[in-house]
């Protein structure tokens, strides 16, 4: 007879009571899509993302929502990047959905093309998504991205941002923060890593051309990111997502901590998440539990040097940085302690 | 209908009728006004459901067409000189993912020194991206080329330049033959892609290919191309049979049959030349023409056949390939490489040069000579060269090459009127 081992922890039911994102005993508009049996696994499994990829789990979950609001009219446009080449090399393909990936920098007019040719056929039903990681918004990709937005033309944009080009070797954005160590940005010399400079906020740019609806999200917060995306597709026009995905290969972080990173940015004030309509925030995500940002730098080795004598003024510089935002964006309650 | 109208807005008529379902295009740097024409009639409500889309810049416009020949919509854009080579990554693109966009290109120089006029430096740029390439020689034969480059591109999913002389027919006016919408339809089917982006039958498209297959990929591009050497006659008999004129085609004879000399060309400038030969002809001269319509795929085989008693060819070209030659006469002695006939091999017309029939005859008479050096810059001012190659010796900072060369032009003028 086999023994079953005893074990010291007592049997939970996890689902009973909590809001986790699996949880198929909650009320079924608390629900989350992957929580339904018939969610769409647009993103599919054998793909050769890394352990611990928040890329995979946020483009899954975004769209999978995207297919529950559309009643699985959609397509989607790609630009080039860790999502298009972990997901597909010929002959094999985890996308379920149609897909296209034409270059690096285009895939936002490569989504209008799409867009146009859906209305010129009325068949307005489909729905358009145009997706890349940050490189490929932020920088290359920047102009074909403001041109759609100025179009309103009728594109979802999901950026994927875990800022820097991860697939290529780890080098430096325009949405990589300040310190942060990548390839291009060694920490070496009196500045090391990531010089501060102003950067690219592409949400609040985004904002800037006053288009329906832009947001951001992040994995730590799965049943907000299907939130906004089904908000986001009860919109026409041009619309961002912007989705806070960390990259243990990048970062240098543990492949279990993903989902702790990305809380973390979003506790410590680093990754406000915010929704606007119209180029007007609408609103923002308070902090439960305000972290410093010493807390989350320490988790990844891309900011070692940071804690390295001498370099206390970036260490200053990234929590007065955190400070602004909660400041900006209102993420504290009045009360809100100090750290 | 018989119209009087100029190159661009003949064109514009001309894609109106092929019933396109997305127009997306720059509206400068430069560009023709064809898609102005374009956008009045999508917000007129003249072309349907057609989308006109003014997008941020040239290689959002070929991407957007990406976009929208991907999902199965006709596709047209149209752009010229440096806007062609800022949507260059883009034209690679098209035809690798076998998208049968149709675009016009209104020939135009390619900087620096920044001008604007016609010569083929856009087009030839991309002579080997996997496009066809059409060169137009009157306004009438833009017109025809375009409703026959639809169907040739869509048969072949393969996509398709209209290449015409930007201002010398983009911006000329003449009486141009606009079919009639019946006449159209009746040669242009409705679009049937081999693979499109539908929900109903979801598809990855434009995914990675490696070392393992990439050969014989790009071997059946290069096959496409090689097809419509066989249907591009076919078409063009076709078209002949519905709309009564001869049109397009991958060559053209200008009487050059059993001449000693035969000048070989693209585009506008055989208009010119015809006249000269006629006259050259009339003084007993044995030269005749013969135009290339089909660029890529190039007729090498259809070359041969009609070059093969000529004692000379004198190929002229408004493309410079720095640092070679002329690239028509490279292609040219490639199709001819083991017949007896010498290839000359002359580069004019650029960044807009008048092409003038006394100096065109001047050159064909050196040509029958063999006298002519090799490249031969037509109607170079070689004085103007050395003296800038003088000044470039004579001192390390010699300033801007095309400042310098339009100081000397202008002073040396100033001292010829005094």
């Amino acid at each position: 007879m086999v023994q079953i081992p005893e074990t010291k922890q007592k049997v939970k039911f996890y689902q009973t009571g909590t809001f986790t994102v699996g949880n198929r005993l909650l009320d079924s508009e608390d629900r989350s899509v992957q929580a339904t049996i018939d969610r769409s696994n647009s993103l599919d499994s054998g793909h050769r993302a890394c352990q611990g990829c928040g890329e995979a789990l946020g483009a899954r979950f975004a769209i999978d929502a995207v297919m529950r609001a559309t009643n699985n009219q959609m397509i989607a446009a790609n630009a080039t990047g860790c999502l298009e080449v972990f997901t597909t090399p010929y002959p094999e393909t985890a996308w379920s959905i149609p897909w296209v990936h034409s270059l690096f920098g285009n895939a936002a007019a490569v989504g209008s093309g799409i867009a146009a040719a859906m209305k010129a056929k009325g068949r307005e039903d489909v729905r358009v998504i145009a997706q890349g990681g940050d490189g490929g918004t932020t920088d290359i990709g920047f102009g074909c991205l403001s041109g759609m937005f100025d179009r309103n033309d009728d594109v979802l944009y999901l950026c994927y941002n875990n800022q820097g080009y991860m697939n290529t070797g780890v080098q430096r954005s325009s949405a990589t923060p300040g310190a942060a160590r990548t390839s291009t940005t060694m920490p070496v010399g009196p500045e090391p890593g990531n010089p501060f400079t102003v950067g690219k906020n592409v949400p609040l740019i985004a904002m800037g051309h006053q288009i329906p609806y832009v947001a951001t999200a992040s994995v730590s917060d799965l049943h907000d990111l299907e939130h906004k995306v089904t908000k986001a597709m009860s919109f026409r026009g041009a619309r961002y997502l912007e989705i806070f995905v960390p990259c243990p290969l990048g970062w240098g972080s543990k492949t279990c901590d993903t989902i702790k990173l990305a809380r973390m940015a979003v506790e410590t004030g680093m990754y406000p998440l915010f929704e606007a309509e119209h180029g007007e925030i609408t609103g923002a995500t308070k902090i439960r539990r305000r972290q410093p940002v010493d807390t989350y730098l320490k988790m990844q080795r891309r900011f070692a040097h940071v804690f390295k004598k001498g370099n206390e003024h970036q260490l200053e510089t990234l929590q007065s940085m955190a400070d602004r935002n909660i400041r900006k964006f209102g993420l504290m309650d009045a009360e809100g302690a100090e750290i | 209908m018989l119209r009087q109208m100029d190159g661009s807005d003949a064109v514009a008529e001309a894609v109106g009728l092929c019933r396109p379902e997305v127009i997306a295009s720059y509206p400068i740097t430069p560009q023709t006004h064809i898609v102005e024409a374009l956008g009045s009639r999508v917000k007129q409500g003249k072309l349907g459901t057609c989308q006109f889309l003014n997008v941020e810049s040239e290689f959002g416009a070929i991407s957007t067409c990406i976009g929208s020949s991907a999902a199965g919509a006709r596709t047209y854009t149209a752009t010229s000189s440096q806007g062609m080579l800022f949507m260059m990554e883009g034209v690679y693109n098209a035809s690798g993912l076998g998208l049968p966009i149709v675009m016009t290109v209104g020939n135009r120089a390619i900087g620096a020194p920044i001008n604007i006029w016609n010569d083929w430096g856009d087009s030839m740029s991309a002579r080997d991206a996997g496009w066809i390439q059409l060169f137009a020689e009157t306004n009438q034969e833009a017109i025809d080329v375009h409703i026959q480059g639809f169907k040739l591109a869509e048969e072949l999913s393969v996509p398709v330049m209209v290449c015409m002389d930007g201002f010398i027919l983009t911006h000329a006016y003449a009486r141009v033959d606009i079919p009639d919408q019946e006449q159209v339809d009746e040669f242009l089917p409705p679009f049937q892609p081999r693979q499109s982006l539908d929900p109903a039958a979801p598809i990855s498209m434009g995914a990675m290919v490696g070392p393992e297959a990439f050969t014989e990929v790009r071997f059946l591009a290069h096959h496409k191309q090689i097809e419509a050497l066989d249907l591009i006659p076919q078409q063009s008999a076709e078209f002949e049979t519905i709309f009564g004129r001869d049109s397009g085609g991958l060559v053209k004879s200008h009487e050059c049959e059993d001449q000693e000399t035969v000048v070989v060309t693209m585009g506008s400038v055989i208009g010119t030349m015809k006249d000269v030969l006629a006259g050259m002809r009339d003084d007993g001269h044995s030269i005749g023409a013969l135009t290339i319509r089909s660029y890529r795929p190039f007729p090498s085989a259809v070359l041969r056949e009609k070059l093969k008693n000529a004692k000379r060819v004198i190929v002229f070209e408004k493309s410079f390939a720095l640092g070679m030659g002329g690239i028509l006469a490279m292609n040219l002695r490639m199709a001819l490489q083991d017949l007896p006939v010498k290839v000359h091999s002359v580069i004019g017309g650029l960044g807009g040069r008048p092409i003038t029939r006394d100096n065109l005859r001047r050159m064909f008479e050196k040509g029958m000579r063999d006298d002519l050096e090799e490249p031969h810059l037509h109607d170079i001012n070689m004085d103007v060269v050395n003296r800038e190659l003088d000044r470039e010796k004579a001192e390390r900072r010699s300033g801007s090459i095309a400042e310098n060369i339009l100081q000397d032009v202008g002073v040396v003028a100033a001292a010829k009127s005094i």
